[in-house]
């Protein structure tokens, strides 16, 4: 690791305050992600101020909304009980995701931020766009088989890695920023970007903007929600493809749906050719085989991701079974 | 707008509260908490593996719940019980519980990962998540064991998880 200095925030504005106006200060919170790329010598931070001691993390489930703090620790989040009932597609792309020790540490809002997986990002002997502009794309090329199909740009084709944040677009949820200008919401679908000629820039943050809370609303569709994830091994992986289905049915009949893939895309994907085939239309199988086929539209795959596309829609299409026979 | 200042510096006077005895220390703020437990408290038991999170043969106990100290900064846990290998010992013969299973089981071959097993399944068992076979394999794996000891290591933890309830 390069030398840096460390302060821990002794309030959010201070903390806010401090990484506007420093260039090369960053936030820390449970710092899972930080410490690899710390290691790995990709990030080279002057600066990191934790904000792990601000009162930033609560859980507070109403009847309208839940808000959770950005510093709750995933695997707390994954086993509140209200969460499990009433927004069970957060609960288990959380325990899906890394492993218990990881979940004990990393926040959620650190978890929304995390960085791509893609190997050349990580090594930084390797020409990447992301890590160092205008260096080029490794994986245009290289070995691309974990890489997006989805939203990718000829600067860079590395996938957005997270689950979390794919389960949160189904369920409409927002993010709560305070930044310089003080606090604003935005949708979590709206928080990272694709590359573009632009891929080191990944999310609509500015600096010293701090996701403080994470807002869902209550609704008959993220009840009945889901996430499923396929990996390369059982557990403690990285998704291949992973998908976020949430369903309000009513009488047998699909009012509303909402549909967002995983390890697809530059950033959570959500799926609107899906949502429109399914609502309207009486549950059953064969509609969510032929919704399901409009899965992987516009994919572009490379030379060794192709299998993702049938994987995809296969992906799902079972995560919409698997919702459509819940109670 | 009137807020507080940060002075942000790189070297820290820092306590650690570890297996209960608060160690006083001076840390580079790079310094992650595996490194401050092995290189400068000379808690050698707490190992280094992979030193980015993957193999978990650096699990220590924070506060009660298992953590990669590997990921973590030592400068941040000032103050907050850590418990390591060395700090789990309290029955009458000199072992934990889970120690003396993975003795009877055989939970090892080479060792490496060992002391990580234990403290990750002392965490495991606390979080209530030792239920059943499938489930202790799919919430310890944050764990690996390259000689591939985990049948036996599955039969230490159940046995120790059946103990304690």
């Amino acid at each position: 690791m390069v030398p840096f200095a460390y302060a821990a925030a002794p309030s959010a504005d201070a903390a806010i305050a401090h990484v506007a106006r420093r260039r090369g200060a960053e936030f820390i919170a449970g710092g899972t992600d930080m410490l690899q790329l710390l290691q790995e010598g990709v990030r080279v931070p002057a600066e990191l101020v934790d904000i792990n001691r601000l009162p930033l993390d609560g859980i507070e489930v109403d009847t309208d909304a839940v808000r959770i703090g950005a510093t709750a620790r995933m695997s707390d989040v994954a086993d509140h009980p209200r969460i499990r009932a009433e927004y069970p597609a957060v609960a288990e792309a959380l325990l899906l995701s890394a492993s218990p020790q990881v979940r004990n540490m990393a926040s959620i809002g650190g978890n929304l931020l995390q960085r791509t997986r893609c190997v050349y990002f990580r090594d930084v002997v390797t020409p990447c766009n992301k890590r160092a502009p205008g260096s080029g794309c490794s994986a245009l090329d290289g070995e691309n088989r974990l890489h997006a199909i989805l939203g990718a740009s000829p600067h860079c084709i590395a996938t957005y890695a997270g689950d979390l944040a794919v389960a949160l677009v189904v369920l409409d949820a927002n993010v709560v920023i305070n930044g310089p200008e003080g606090a604003r919401t935005l949708p979590v679908e709206a928080l990272h970007r694709v590359p573009g000629d632009a891929p080191e820039v990944e999310t609509v943050l500015e600096p010293g903007d701090l996701i403080t809370a994470v807002l869902i609303p209550a609704s008959a569709h993220a009840r009945r929600s889901h996430y499923l994830k396929v990996r390369d091994r059982a557990s403690f992986e990285f998704a291949l493809v992973s998908a976020a289905v949430a369903l309000d049915i009513d009488a047998a009949v699909i009012r509303q749906a909402r549909v967002a893939v995983g390890g697809v895309g530059t950033k959570p994907w959500r799926l609107p050719a899906v949502e429109h085939a399914l609502v309207g239309h009486r549950v059953d199988d064969e509609l969510f085989h032929a919704a399901a086929a409009r899965a992987a539209d516009g994919a572009e795959p490379r030379r060794h991701n192709a299998f993702k596309v049938e994987l995809l829609k296969r992906t799902v299409e079972r995560a919409l079974r698997t919702v459509g026979s819940r109670s | 707008m009137s807020v507080t200042r940060l002075t942000p510096q790189r070297e820290f006077d820092i306590v650690l509260i570890v297996n209960g005895a608060a160690r006083r220390l001076t840390v580079d703020a790079r310094t992650t908490l595996l490194d401050a437990l092995r290189d400068r408290l000379h808690l050698a038991g707490t190992k280094k593996g992979c030193d980015l999170g993957h193999c978990g043969a650096c699990t220590v106990l924070v506060q009660g719940r298992r953590i990669n100290a590997c990921l973590t900064l030592a400068v941040a846990h000032q103050g907050e019980p850590i418990t390591t290998i060395e700090g789990l010992a309290d029955g009458a013969d000199g072992l934990h519980a889970l120690q003396a299973a993975f003795i009877e089981h055989d939970g090892f071959q080479c060792g490496y990962c060992t002391p990580g097993q234990i403290v990750s399944a002392v965490g495991l068992i606390a979080e209530g998540r030792a239920g059943s076979d499938d489930e202790i394999r799919e919430h310890m794996s944050g764990n690996l064991c390259r000689c591939g000891a985990y049948p036996n290591i599955l039969a230490a933890i159940r046995q120790a998880a059946r103990e304690a309830a």
